[in-house]
């Protein structure tokens, strides 16, 4: 079974310097691209790979760099962004990337910036990634000195800088347009689409935002080409997957898999199973703001259509195994203090709907709910739908909660019956 | 374009010469001045601990912006105190991994033990109590972090420990 | 059928796919909204065609003057694919653009609900103070809640609460009832620039305000009160004399503080002015007013009213108008007069003042100077070569430049419409094949950046307009007009040279490429710094940039709101009065509105009112003119009076009394001076006189006025029989309000002036434009109701009347330029050339009786360069002091960096301080402590 993107990463030990990296065959896709392929071919094969967004929306990777405006009269400075704010909770797949192997990422991002022709590259780290942090600075100084990063990049005429922006701590950062926004210095506020960042990003100019998995890919694309990443998969979508679990498993961790393993073998064969007592009552597949699945989706391959298929998406591929001592009431109250205090405030629905959620969980699980707020709560599971919100992070906080009524509908009904949280404390 | 009156603003010598080269190596690298205002308040919390009004002020007229518009994203941001905090900060992780592995009682015995809650400060100014989204170590849950350090599978008995590092 | 421009966008976003976004340019589509079609202008979004077709959809953060950002989500409507789509989506119209053939429904039932559901969301933390708001009864959050249905609140948990801030003397904040719509800080920090107002934290504990509490910066500031939908943002005057806007007794008027007169409601109960709100109009003043024009009314309030005819050594009870008639009967026929015009009172006061006195003896009350620069102005203007520029005109502009005028504060409108023409620039040339709609404010803005359109600002010392200007000039008056003389030189090179330092040259130059680039350039210039090369200069550039652009607009500003009716007058200076009186000792003045000292050096004003045999003096408020005057005449103030005044750029406009005050003392002058007209001529009573025939005798006695008697439809007009009502049709309390004195309803007041009652009787539908006394529309009782009244959301109001131009444009007229250019500045020795540095707040005579605004206004100083401050061994703060006439001030010292060598500038206008000699040289010595 191949790793292409862990198989130089050991837990425990430091990761690879510039020198090692390049021994291993690093940056070797880099010289391969700027040797003897044109931006557009890169985009092309990237598009052909089938690689799809690792940061939560699926979307055809190659695809999305095709819509940048390329050519003589291309506005510049054109931008090249890795999205690293990973704070979605349950989730930390990037992390053991950035800690693992940032000249990975750093290739990746050469080679996204090649394929748009970019000039300036960010990493937008979060803040408490303060390792990672360390080693991506360590790591951009060596490429620059190593001239993989700056002007004429191995004689090819082609330039790029890097830069390394930390956040100061907003959920929101990790939305593509928000992030523009934090970056340009302002309130993370996300954007209205059209228009796109492809079109108009980073300070009005054609942006591209992937997140970290996405472009640590790419450097294995241009090197074995479009069908080996096609085959790595046992499922429709290309190539290996980052999953994780959390939660009361005996082995909570993050490992590559072909992308399209089931459920029921990340939770057993690599998580080994639920902790000694405890039963396994419902899972979020893809971080927070993913719907519940249940022991009857097991196995559920898990890759963009099979997910979506059983009613929830791929999301992150980390999931959050919810066991049968958790209350879901006070699960999902959980998740809705997290989006009701990261809205940004900027619409009406958000910023007035999840606080009220949020208030309705709480005192439903404090016994003094309501049937009547059991409907409320369905019904902002609908108006506070896709489309219906500024930005997709209200319909994702909704996720969670829309398939616990469903799923978990008892649980609900006992506290408004019971008075209390049948739970206990 | 203000007028009206013209009111003292925080003298720019207010930043030290540190203070001033860290921002100014960052507004070097931004279109202008006004998009490294984060960067800004992140350095001069960095040296200072916390962002007062008095740094408000100095990092507006730094950058020829507005108190209104530093302040407008100073307060945006969860990790921009614009309190005074104690000399470490500890963020425990209450998000939902967390949660599962019961960052409660682990809030629990730190409130006992600081004798504070979430949002305060300790008497001898030690420790300031926060609470954080996911730390991104959901695998090692209940996680929290103090200054640079992140601790994992953090268990009651290992707070004492923990503590008298930073005491 | 539309002609649409197709392009594909492709998106990322968790729930997106790639979709299309069709931009049209202005032609007509045709769009089915609940099944019925439609024909709407293209490169609109849906929320826009919705109203424009009178379709009530609520909405909140949208705003005509500052687009859409799709943020309160209370707009949504359902889209549909095409006419088989059943299910169709929910999108917000605001963020739609129209695409033709496109199906949407208003009336949907889930749209329905969930623009319900927003107002339930907004009342989570709304608190129920409907009764005591401010807001209450002119609200749009009440409008929309009602519109959309919402009633019960299911929502029973605590409410967040705020500390509310101190924000100055003119607003006053309940940060409690915010929405969050951030219509206040887009139009406060994005559309007028001010940078103290802002919102603060984040999810639902957002905050708007200033970052401490503190009077809020901008002059723009009171817009706010109309910007935002709900009781944030209040008038504070208004809160000092609090009436429901469906009690008060309004009127369309016009600003009487400057010289651009936008257009203002003015709104009375019990006999007291209460509130001026703005009234659109699209080519003057659109959306908004300065806090000058807004806060300035409470002088019609004053306790320094005069309400008393007085006769010199009489008793003051011994007079009443009989008396005061049979005094004035003799002093008029018996001696010579002279009349003494005034360039704040109405055009009919002026012109029954000089039919009284007779065209040779009617002055105008300024002086030499100033009439000299303005007489200029009326010249350059009747030649017709160029366009003179609406606000309207200026915010169309795509290059700006300023000559030796500081707009900011002598015409702060103006300073808004050139912000917006520069944002406005710049957002064109983003768009520029892009395939984003204009209405698109946020998008736009991304895409702007800190691009700004052209402007150069030429003025003496710094403006808050530099910060936005592509150029900056800071030099003397002469200086300027070099500058522009050497401008026009560039655009026409058959014209001679001019001599500049090279720093000069390279702005001349960039200045006239920019210009001669531009298709719609304005050239603004204006009389503040009593410097006539100044407008020959501005003229030149202007004439010269015919050339090339396909419209050249010219501005000048002057200093009163009727300067420019009373300077069309041609008539003579105050000086050469002076002369007159001096000559003939028989003399009987008649001094309209004009308080002398504030137009002249008190030792010339002492020498007029010394030579004078009698002083008649009609004003409204005891000034150091009234002093002197040996019969006084109570004059109506603007709110209490009907009439006409001239704008800056030659538009006549009408404004209509608010209400008939109490006294009967207190009438319009130019009906005081039509009653003498007629004891002079022995015949009548003078009183059958209208304001239209006022201004048909003005046109027949000046041909260059013509036109001006149809500004407004005469007193007669009616619409179907019906007079037009003062008061909404819910005023309240009409028989309870003097029940204290006799329980029987006294007959209404009658106006025969104009088409107005003082009730609420009469037409209900929609006057025509000049005669909107207030906006309201079933369902839309906030100032939102603007957009029933106008062609399009934003556009102009429907049989927009916008006043009428007197100057008229001749395509064919030739330039023929002034060339005569003034010397180069030189510093002197140990003397300075003394301007005057104006203050929205404190520079103009009749604002300063409102509190706040005399609080805001400089105390009074010297400002002097960084260079001459050495020589005179004088820090900031420390005492100078200058001579004027004879008379000796100790003055603090302020050091401005951008003043040139050899200028002196002090602030004009302030109570108390004499006229000072402008544009002449004064003799500074630092005092020695
Ligand atoms: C509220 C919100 C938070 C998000 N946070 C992240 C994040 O932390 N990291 C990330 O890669 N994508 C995040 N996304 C998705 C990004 O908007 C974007 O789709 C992604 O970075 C695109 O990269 P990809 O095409 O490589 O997946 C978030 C989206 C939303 C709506
Ligand atoms: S204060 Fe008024 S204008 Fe500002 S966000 Fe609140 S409701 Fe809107
Ligand atoms: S008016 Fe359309 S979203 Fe606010």
């Amino acid at each position: 079974m191949e790793r292409p993107l862990t198989q130089y990463i050991h837990p425990g030990c430091p990761p690879f310097d510039f020198k090692e990296y390049e021994m291993t065959g690093g940056y070797s896709a880099l010289q391969k691209a700027l040797k003897s392929m044109t931006p557009q071919e890169v985009q092309k094969l990237v598009q052909d790979s089938g690689l799809k967004g690792r940061g939560g929306a699926g979307f055809n990777t190659g695809m999305k760099w095709s819509f940048v405006p390329m050519g003589e009269d291309a506005p510049h400075p054109k931008y090249l962004i890795a999205n690293a704010d990973e704070m979605e909770p349950g989730t930390f797949k990037d992390r053991l990337l950035l800690e693992g192997n940032p000249h990975q990422l750093i290739e990746g991002m050469i080679l996204a910036a090649y394929a748009i022709q970019a000039d300036v590259s960010y990493i937008f780290l979060r803040w408490a990634y303060k390792k990672a942090a360390q080693l991506l600075r360590k790591s951009i100084q060596e490429a620059y000195a190593a001239g993989v990063l700056g002007k004429n990049i191995l004689g090819s005429g082609f330039s790029l800088e890097m830069h390394l922006h930390t956040g100061v701590g907003r959920y929101m950062c990790g939305e593509e347009t928000a992030l523009l926004n934090a970056l340009e210095g302002k309130r993370a506020t996300p954007r209205a689409k059209p228009p796109f960042p492809q079109i108009s990003g980073l300070y009005g100019k054609p942006t591209i935002v992937n997140n970290v998995e996405t472009l640590c890919c790419v450097p294995h694309i241009v090197n074995n080409g479009a069908e080996w990443f096609k085959g790595l998969s046992n499922s429709e979508d290309s190539g290996t997957k980052l999953y994780g679990v959390s939660g009361k498993v005996n082995n909570p961790g993050c490992w590559e898999l072909p992308i399209g393993v089931t459920m029921r073998e990340l939770i057993e064969e690599h998580a080994l199973g639920m902790k000694n007592g405890y039963q396994l009552k419902g899972v979020l597949p893809g971080g927070a703001s993913t719907d519940f699945l249940t022991t009857e989706h097991l196995d559920v391959k898990m890759d963009f259509a099979s997910v979506a298929a059983a009613g929830s998406r791929l999301g992150t591929g980390t999931m959050v195994v919810m066991d049968d001592a958790t209350c879901p009431v006070g699960f999902v109250h959980n998740l809705q203090h997290f989006f009701a205090q990261e809205s940004c405030g900027w619409c009406t629905p958000c910023r007035e709907g999840l606080p009220w959620v949020e208030k309705m969980l709480l005192s439903l699980e404090q016994g003094n709910g309501t049937n009547e707020e059991l409907e409320l709560l369905q019904l902002h599971t609908q108006l506070l739908g896709p489309g219906n919100t500024f930005c997709a992070l209200a319909p994702g906080a909704m996720e969670p909660l829309q398939s616990a009524l469903k799923y978990f509908k008892e649980d609900f009904e006992m506290h408004v019956a019971l008075h209390k949280c049948p739970y206990g404390e | 374009m203000q007028q009206i009156h013209t009111k003292e603003i925080t003298k720019p010598e207010y930043l030290t010469d540190l203070e001033r080269n860290e921002i100014d190596h960052e507004v070097a690298l931004v279109p202008h001045k006004s998009a490294a205002v984060i960067e800004a308040l992140k350095i001069v919390q960095h040296y200072r601990g916390w962002i007062s009004d008095d740094s408000v002020n100095a990092i507006a007229a730094y950058l020829q912006m507005s108190a209104a518009e530093v302040d407008s994203v100073a307060t945006f941001y969860n990790l921009i105190f614009r309190k005074p905090v104690g000399r470490h900060v500890i963020l425990v992780c209450d998000s939902i991994s967390c949660y599962v592995m019961k960052y409660g009682d682990i809030y629990k015995a730190l409130q006992e033990k600081l004798k504070i809650r979430f949002g305060e400060t300790t008497g001898d100014q030690c420790f300031t109590l926060l609470p954080n989204c996911c730390l991104g170590c959901c695998d090692h849950a209940p996680a929290l972090m103090i200054d640079n350090d992140l601790y994992k599978d953090v268990t009651i008995d290992m707070l004492d420990r923990i503590l008298t590092k930073y005491t | 059928m539309a002609k649409s421009l197709k392009l594909v966008v492709a998106c990322s976003l968790i729930h997106d796919s790639p979709f299309e976004v069709i931009i049209t340019n202005d032609t007509m589509s045709t769009i089915y909204i609940d099944n019925k079609p439609f024909e709407v202008k293209a490169g609109k979004n849906l929320l826009e065609a919705c109203l424009s077709l009178g379709i009530d959809l609520p909405y909140f953060c949208w705003h005509p003057a500052l687009g859409s950002v799709g943020a309160c989500r209370q707009c949504a409507v359902k889209v549909f694919k095409d006419e088989n789509d059943t299910r169709g989506r929910l999108v917000m119209s605001c963020m739609e653009s129209i695409k033709d053939g496109l199906h949407l429904s208003v009336s949907d039932t889930t749209a329905k609900a969930f623009r319900s559901q927003v107002i339930e969301w907004l009342m989570t933390n709304h608190p129920h103070d409907c009764p005591v708001c401010d807001e209450g009864g002119s609200c749009h959050l009440q409008d929309m809640t009602v519109m959309t249905g919402h009633d019960y609140r299911r929502y029973h948990y605590k409410k967040r609460t705020y500390t509310n801030q101190y924000l100055g003397p003119f607003i006053h904040h309940e940060m409690n009832r915010c929405i969050q719509c951030y219509r206040c800080v887009r139009y406060y920090h994005d559309y007028a620039g001010g940078k103290d107002l802002n919102v603060f934290a984040a999810h639902n504990h957002v905050y708007f305000g200033r970052e401490q509490n503190g009077v809020l910066q901008s002059p723009f500031s009171g817009n706010l009160t109309e910007v935002c939908p709900t009781g944030v943002f209040t008038d504070k005057t208004l809160r000092e004399h609090y009436t429901r806007k469906w009690d008060l007794t309004t009127a369309p008027s016009v600003c009487h503080h400057c010289s651009l007169g936008c257009n203002t409601i003015a709104g009375e109960r019990y006999g007291a002015l209460r509130c001026i709100t703005n009234r659109f109009n699209s080519q003057v003043n659109g959306y908004f007013l300065c806090d000058r024009g807004r806060f300035g009314y409470e002088f019609v309030n004053s306790d320094n009213r005069i309400t008393q005819p007085l006769i010199r050594n009489r008793a003051v009870e011994a007079v009443d108008e009989t008396v005061l008639m049979d005094h004035l009967r003799t002093l008029i026929t018996n001696n010579t007069i002279i009349g003494i015009g005034s360039p704040r009172a109405s055009v009919e006061s002026n012109v029954a003042l000089m039919q009284l006195v007779g065209k040779e003896n009617f002055y105008q009350g300024i002086s030499d100077n100033l009439g000299f620069i303005e007489k200029r102005i009326v010249e350059v203007l009747q030649t017709g070569v160029v366009k003179t520029a609406s606000l309207n005109d200026i915010q169309q502009s795509d290059a700006i430049l300023v000559l030796g005028e500081d707009i900011w504060n002598t015409a702060p409108v103006m300073a808004l419409a050139v912000r917006q023409g520069v944002m406005h620039t710049a957002a064109e040339q983003a768009l520029q094949n892009r395939a984003l709609p204009a209405w698109h404010d946020a998008a736009v803005r991304e895409l702007v950046q800190e691009e700004k359109g052209f402007l150069a600002n030429c003025t003496i010392t710094t403006s808050p307009l530099d910060e936005i200007s592509t150029s900056v000039v800071h030099a003397a008056p002469d200086e300027l007009a070099r500058i522009g003389f050497a401008i026009t030189q560039h655009l026409n090179a058959s014209l001679s040279p001019v001599q500049l330092g090279n720093d000069a040259m390279t702005k001349v130059a960039a200045i006239a490429a920019a210009l001669q680039r531009a298709k719609r350039p304005v050239i603004i210039s204006g009389t503040s710094c009593y410097n006539e090369a100044l407008i020959r200069a501005a003229f030149d550039i202007a004439a010269a940039l015919k050339a090339t652009a396909d419209e050249v607009h010219i501005a000048y500003v002057l200093p009163e709101c009727n300067s420019m009716g009373l300077a069309m007058m041609g008539a003579s200076s105050f000086e050469n009065a002076v002369l007159r009186v001096s000559r003939n000792t028989n003399v009987t003045a008649i001094l309209l509105e004009n308080d002398i000292y504030r137009n002249m050096p008190a030792h010339i004003a002492d020498v007029f009112f010394d030579k004078c045999q009698q002083c008649i003096v009609l004003d409204s408020l005891n000034n150091p003119t009234t002093q002197k005057a040996d019969v006084l005449i109570p004059a109506a103030t603007f709110a209490e009076a009907d009439g006409t005044l001239v704008n800056n750029e030659g538009r006549a406009q009408r404004f209509y009394q608010v209400f008939i005050p109490a006294n009967k003392n207190i009438q319009e002058s130019w009906k005081w001076l039509l009653k003498l007209q007629a004891l002079k001529n022995g015949t009548g009573n003078g009183q059958a006189h209208h304001p239209e025939d006022v201004l048909t005798l003005c046109e027949q006695l000046m041909p260059q006025f013509t036109g001006i008697a149809s500004v407004a439809p005469p007193h007669d007009f009616r619409i179907h029989g019906q007079s037009l009502p003062r008061a909404p049709h819910r005023y309240s309390g009409r028989t309870a309000m003097l029940s204290n004195l006799a329980v029987s309803e006294p007959k209404p007041k009658q106006d025969g002036d104009s088409p107005f009652t003082f009730t609420m009787e009469g037409f209900s539908g929609m006057p025509p434009s000049p005669l909107i006394p207030f906006f309201w529309s079933p369902g839309w009782n906030s100032i939102q109701s603007v957009n029933k009244y106008q062609q399009e959301p934003g556009g102009a109001l429907r049989n927009e009347h916008a006043g009428q131009l007197l100057f008229q444009y001749k395509q064919e007229a030739a330039p023929v330029y002034f060339k005569d250019m003034p010397e180069a500045f030189v510093a002197r020795n140990e003397k300075w050339l003394l301007l005057p540095q104006y203050y929205i707040m404190g520079s103009e005579e009749l604002s300063f009786y409102t509190s706040g605004v005399a609080e805001l206004s400089p105390d009074v100083y010297i400002a002097i360069s960084e260079k001459d401050a050495e020589p005179l061994g004088v820090v900031n703060g420390s005492l100078i002091s200058i001579k004027v006439f004879e008379q000796t001030y100790e003055l603090p010292v302020k050091i401005e960096a951008a003043l040139q060598r050899g200028v002196a500038l002090m602030p004009a206008g302030l109570p108390g301080i004499q006229v000072m000699p402008w544009n002449g040289y004064v003799q500074l010595v630092s005092v020695k402590l």
